[in-house]
């Protein structure tokens, strides 16, 4: 029994002799993972291995005992979670001792003790005894790179899991660290170096004496100077060493006395990417110095960032000087000061004021600028150092203002002024007196109206940026300011035509300040406005027409621009509708052009209520009643229709006000949608007015059954209204709903309604959750296309709808999109359709705004476009072949249309499966280039030039 | 290699050249709506397939450099000819040969095959004019030069639409 138990135990151990001669002498590699596996397997053990290996190890070659000790080596690499601490004991023994070896011998040493270094198992103090051998015994540096990583790496394991003991060595662990890398070349090296040294400061290891030895072994890289090589494999990058050994040398406060004047120097060096770093690690500095590391180099820190700002030819170095200025202030800004000791923010910002100011009074020369930037530098690093300065140079540049009279002087010095109070915002004062502008305000505000007033452009805009920013000051402008600013606003935004861009800009500073100031612009503004509005009227019946055309288009830019409070929403809204009504009552025929001005203002006011839930309700509870109701009216049978009716109907203006709708309903809680949609629908499909502000109407109100073809228009309104609802809300008789459009979308009415029928049903599909209802209105719709399709009059009505539907079903990827899709396909060779069909591609691709939209809740999966792509653009290049000659144009404009619409990442891979047919499709697009039509050549040039960057170099 | 373009790393010869506003869009007339009226092909036609040819150099278009003028372009549809005249931006301007193929390989690519094109530089403009020219007009040097896989990855960047 017990021999039979040897015999078996002999076995495996004659492999691993076999093993081990293989490795060792034979000089193969295959064996060290079989041996590693066999003891992870429990085969044996590694006591076991060191045993086979006997021999080899104490080998008079030294290569050969180089051999056996990497067999170990790698054995314990891969199987160090195995041993027990005894055997951990012997083998450090081991690997020490073998550190006086031949030099030949030593990196497998190395590889030796870094498994040991993973090793759990590691009693406490033979951490400390590795590293004091290592540091004993091995001069890393003459080693090769790779071995001298493996002893960061021995170094990095046992600092990740010994902490405590290493620390137990105290400074000597930093010294022998320092003598480890004192010299180190490789990048790769020097990353895992750097890393040591930040975690020996930042995990508190003693630096003792060595401070400055360790500021020498790493600040002598500085800046660094790193090119990769071309085809580096490592993948380090210039900005991985920048930033690694930035970490190091900005990680302490001990540093400082050293780098400081290494920084200074180097800033003032010539090369531009040795200011740039300096300038950095100084901001970076910055985050753990106080005034004590500053205070000794402030001078001269001060004057090389001066000098850097004023002379440089690089923005990147202003950019970062001013940096660099903003963080030292803070820096000192933030520093606890013993209580007998001086503050140095104060005397630093007194130098800087006293080099920068006299450059503030010369606005046409160089200096004035940079000296600007370098004060509002420092003056947004705290509110302290933005008092102090903004103290000291507001009233020196509302004096120079004065004192320079040319407009562009004036300009330069009230932009000035203008990056001063920007700076305030960042602070909040509380104590209304403590504000450092309360006592400026009077000044500012009168020098901002004189810019206002001048006849200077740019003056007047940056007066009106300048108004912006004080009136967002909190409680600095009285009511005087705000009733003279609003009347400066009220003047610009009826600006000639050449002052665009102030009128533009007045408009937006008008709607910032309403915000705040919602009571002065109700008091000040929106009454003259109104006034306009009425007084304009009544010149017109005077036949005073060219001040209508410039005025009015503007009076309805400014109240919309104003709509930025909800209690001014509560004034202009109802103006606008009033206008719109009164141009309805009126005598005089409003344009097409007017019309949808005001509906543009309306929309933009509805824009603007989007944000807040309150006015966003109250802007559809009363827009959109009265809206319906103007067009209800407008398309009842009348005898003699006032001229508004006829406009009210028109293409463009039902257009804009679907917009206006659709804005008005996308933002509704789905509580609020469903009181509305209580009352939309059975207006459309019942006729039920009672909800409408005006209803007595001249006839009923029946677009899906005998109405006129001016009430069947306004399912476009109805369109805009229920395909803008949120998905959740319920909308009241769907079935009869769905049945109605589709029956609309395919009557012989004009294209119009039944477009707005076809794309209504569709908007209302795509959100439908899937069930049987979804089926069956599925069904409905293929019947209807098939029906329509086979012959009649409604062949195009039937293509319309299938087009809308395929959309709406490829947008949400249902099942049987592409079923449709096929259907669609086969009409490109449709003689009738065909041309119809291949643009058709071209929606399927594309964004809708008015329904199918992401705002308006409609499912749209991102990868639509990608999908459709794989799915459907094989079948089209297939068809393209098939075709007869005189179709073939189809599928290649509906493939074009599929490939324009096509992010070019998805693009590309798929080139080689389009590849093939290049040469074709070239070909085909020669005859198109001459087309008697200039459209249709400039189509083909841009297709046929595509096609020939296909695949290509260089495209 | 570093550098943009694929030609040469080195410093541009005309590093700050003067550049010209770039005309708006063809207006589309009611003509050319009408599916009845035929529109022949004209001047600005042509110098619309051109105007927008990129610089080998600049990220600026051949119009915009003023290298291309509509005045420079001679079109006859019934006569099947276009002749365009291009001017290098400075006379010793060493990518003139590039330049010209660029826009006569868009021409090529472009324009109904009945076309004969001659391609010239603005005479008076170059240096090396007739040298030029004289390479532009050999029809085999032309289908030679876009053989080479370097050639044409740098004509095909001058034809790419900017993004």
């Amino acid at each position: 029994m017990a021999a039979a138990a040897a015999l078996e135990a002999v076995a495996p151990l004659g492999a691993l002799w076999g093993l081990v001669q293989d490795f060792v002498m034979g000089q193969q590699e295959g064996p060290a993972d079989q041996v590693a596996a066999d003891v992870k397997s429990g085969s044996y053990t590694v006591l076991q291995v060191v045993e086979a290996l006997g021999s080899s190890l104490e080998n008079p070659e030294p290569r050969t005992r180089a051999r056996g000790i990497q067999l170990l080596s790698q054995v314990l690499l891969q199987c160090h979670c195995l041993l027990l601490e005894k055997e951990v004991v012997h083998l450090i023994l081991f690997y020490e001792n073998r550190l006086k070896d031949h030099h030949l011998v030593i990196p497998s040493v190395l590889q030796g003790l870094r498994a040991l270094s993973l090793c759990v198992a590691l009693p406490p103090g033979l951490a400390v005894s590795v590293l004091k051998a290592i540091f004993q015994e091995v001069h890393v540096q003459s080693l090769p790179q790779v071995d001298r990583h493996t002893v960061y790496s021995i170094i990095t394991n046992f600092m990740r899991t010994r902490e405590e003991e290493l620390k137990g060595l105290g400074a000597d662990f930093t010294f022998g660290f320092i003598q480890v890398m004192d010299g180190e070349k490789d990048p790769r090296n020097l990353l895992v170096a750097f890393r040591i040294v930040y975690d020996l400061i930042s995990r508190d290891y003693s630096l003792g004496p060595f401070v400055e030895e360790l500021f020498e072994v790493t600040s002598c890289y500085f800046p660094i100077d790193f090119t990769p090589p071309p085809n580096d494999p490592h993948g380090i990058q210039r900005e991985d060493l920048i930033l690694s050994l930035r970490a190091v040398l900005a990680s302490t406060p001990c540093f400082a006395e050293f780098l400081l004047p290494l920084l200074i120097e180097k800033v003032d060096s010539e090369i531009l990417s040795a200011k740039l770093d300096s300038l950095q690690t100084l901001n970076a500095c910055c985050a753990v110095y106080g005034q004590k590391e500053l205070k000794d180099f402030l001078p001269s820190l001060w004057a090389s960032i001066r000098r850097e700002v004023f002379q440089t030819a690089s923005e990147r170095v202003e950019a970062e000087g001013l940096a660099a200025l903003n963080s030292l202030t803070a820096c000192l800004s933030r520093s606890v000061l013993r209580a007998d000791a001086e503050d140095l923010l104060d005397s630093f910002l007194s130098n800087i004021l006293q080099d920068c100011r006299h450059h503030l009074c010369e606005p046409d020369m160089k200096l004035v600028w940079p000296s600007a930037k370098l004060l509002q530098a420092a003056a947004g690093a705290s509110a302290r150092a933005c008092d102090h300065i903004t103290s000291n140079v507001l009233p020196l540049l509302l004096e120079q203002f004065h004192k320079h009279s040319q407009s562009n002087q004036r300009r330069t010095i009230l932009e000035m002024i203008l990056g001063f109070l920007k700076l305030q915002q960042k602070w909040s004062y509380e104590d209304k007196d403590e504000r450092p502008l309360s006592g400026f305000k009077d000044q500012l505000c009168s020098l901002i109206f004189m810019a206002l007033t001048d006849p200077n452009t740019q003056l007047q805009l940056v007066g009106i940026r300048t108004l912006t920013v004080l009136g967002a000051q909190p409680d600095l402008l009285s009511s005087g300011d705000l009733e003279l600013a609003v009347g400066h606003l009220y003047r610009l935004s009826f600006l000639e035509e050449d002052s665009q861009s102030c009128r533009a800009a007045a408009l937006e500073a008008s709607g910032t300040l309403a915000a705040f100031y919602p009571v002065a612009f109700s008091t000040h503004l929106v009454p003259k406005l109104a006034e306009d509005l009425c007084t304009e009227e009544s010149d017109l019946a005077r036949g005073d027409g060219p001040t209508r055309c410039s005025r009015h288009p503007r009076c309805l830019q400014a109240l919309s621009a104003v709509s930025t409070h909800p209690s001014i929403v509560k004034e202009t809204l109802p103006l606008l509708l009033q206008h719109l009504c009164q141009m309805n009552r009126g005598s005089m025929s409003p344009g097409t052009s007017e019309v949808i001005a005001v509906c543009q203002s309306l929309q933009q006011v509805a824009e603007k209520c989007q944000r807040d839930p309150e006015s966003c309700w109250y802007f559809h509870q009363t827009a959109v009643p009265c809206l319906l109701a103007l067009a209800v009216q407008a398309s009842m049978p009348e005898k003699e229709h006032s001229v508004l009716k006829k406009v009210l109907l028109e293409d463009e203006v039902l257009a804009t006000v679907v917009s206006v709708i659709a804005t008005a309903t996308t933002h509704l809680s789905p509580d609020l949608a469903t009181q509305s949609v209580a009352h939309i629908v059975p207006l459309f499909l019942d006729g039920n007015i009672s909800f409408l502000p005006e209803n007595s109407f001249s006839g009923r109100f029946q677009p899906f059954q005998d109405g006129s073809s001016g009430q069947r228009r306004l399912v476009a309104l109805l369109m805009a209204f229920v395909c803008s609802l949120p998905r959740n809300v319920e909308i009241p008789q769907l079935n009869r709903l769905m049945r109605e459009l589709l029956e609309l979308s395919c009557c012989q009415s004009c294209p119009f309604s039944s477009t707005a029928a076809a794309k209504c049903f569709a908007g209302l599909l795509n959100k439908h959750p899937a069930g049987q209802q979804l089926d069956e209105f599925l069904q409905l719709a293929v019947d209807k296309v098939e029906a329509g399709l086979s012959s009649g009059p409604c062949r195009s009505q039937a293509f319309t709808l299938l087009l809308w539907v395929t959309k709406a079903l490829v947008l949400r990827y249902h099942p049987l999109s592409s079923c449709l899709t096929d259907r669609l396909m086969g009409l490109l060779s449709d003689p009738e359709l065909g041309p119809a069909a291949a643009d058709g591609f071209s929606l399927l691709m594309s964004d809708c705004t008015d329904v199918l939209t992401r705002a308006g809740h409609a499912e749209v999966r991102i990868m639509f476009r990608q999908r459709f792509f794989t799915d459907n653009v094989p079948a089209l290049v297939r068809g393209f072949h098939a075709a007869p000659q005189d179709v073939k144009p189809n599928y290649l404009k509906g493939l074009s249309h599929v490939l324009n619409r096509l992010p070019k990442p998805v693009l590309l891979p798929e080139l080689p499966t389009l590849l093939p047919y290049k040469p074709q499709v070239i070909r085909a697009l020669a005859k198109p280039l001459d087309d008697k039509k200039r459209l249709v050549r400039k189509e083909a040039v841009s297709a046929r030039g595509e096609w020939f960057l296909l695949g290509s170099p260089g495209s | 290699m570093v550098g943009g373009g694929g030609i040469g790393g080195g410093l541009l010869e005309n590093a700050n050249p003067l550049i010209y506003e770039r005309s708006g869009d063809r207006p589309v007339t009611e003509g050319e709506e009408d599916e009845q009226v035929p529109d022949s092909i004209d001047a600005r036609e042509i110098f619309d397939l051109i105007r927008s040819i990129n610089d080998p150099e600049h990220p600026l278009t051949l119009e915009e450099l003023n290298v291309v003028e509509q005045v420079r372009v001679q079109v006859s549809d019934p006569e099947s000819t276009v002749a365009v005249a291009f001017t290098p931006t400075i006379p010793h301007c060493s990518m003139a040969t590039l330049i010209g193929l660029s826009i006569k390989v868009k021409l090529l690519r472009s324009l109904p095959q009945r076309f004969k094109m001659d391609v010239h530089i603005t005479p008076g403009t170059h240096a090396s004019e007739h040298a030029v020219n004289k390479q532009l007009a050999d029809k085999e040097r032309v289908a030679a030069a876009l053989e080479n896989t370097h050639l044409l990855e740098v004509v095909n960047q001058c034809l790419s639409a900017r993004s």
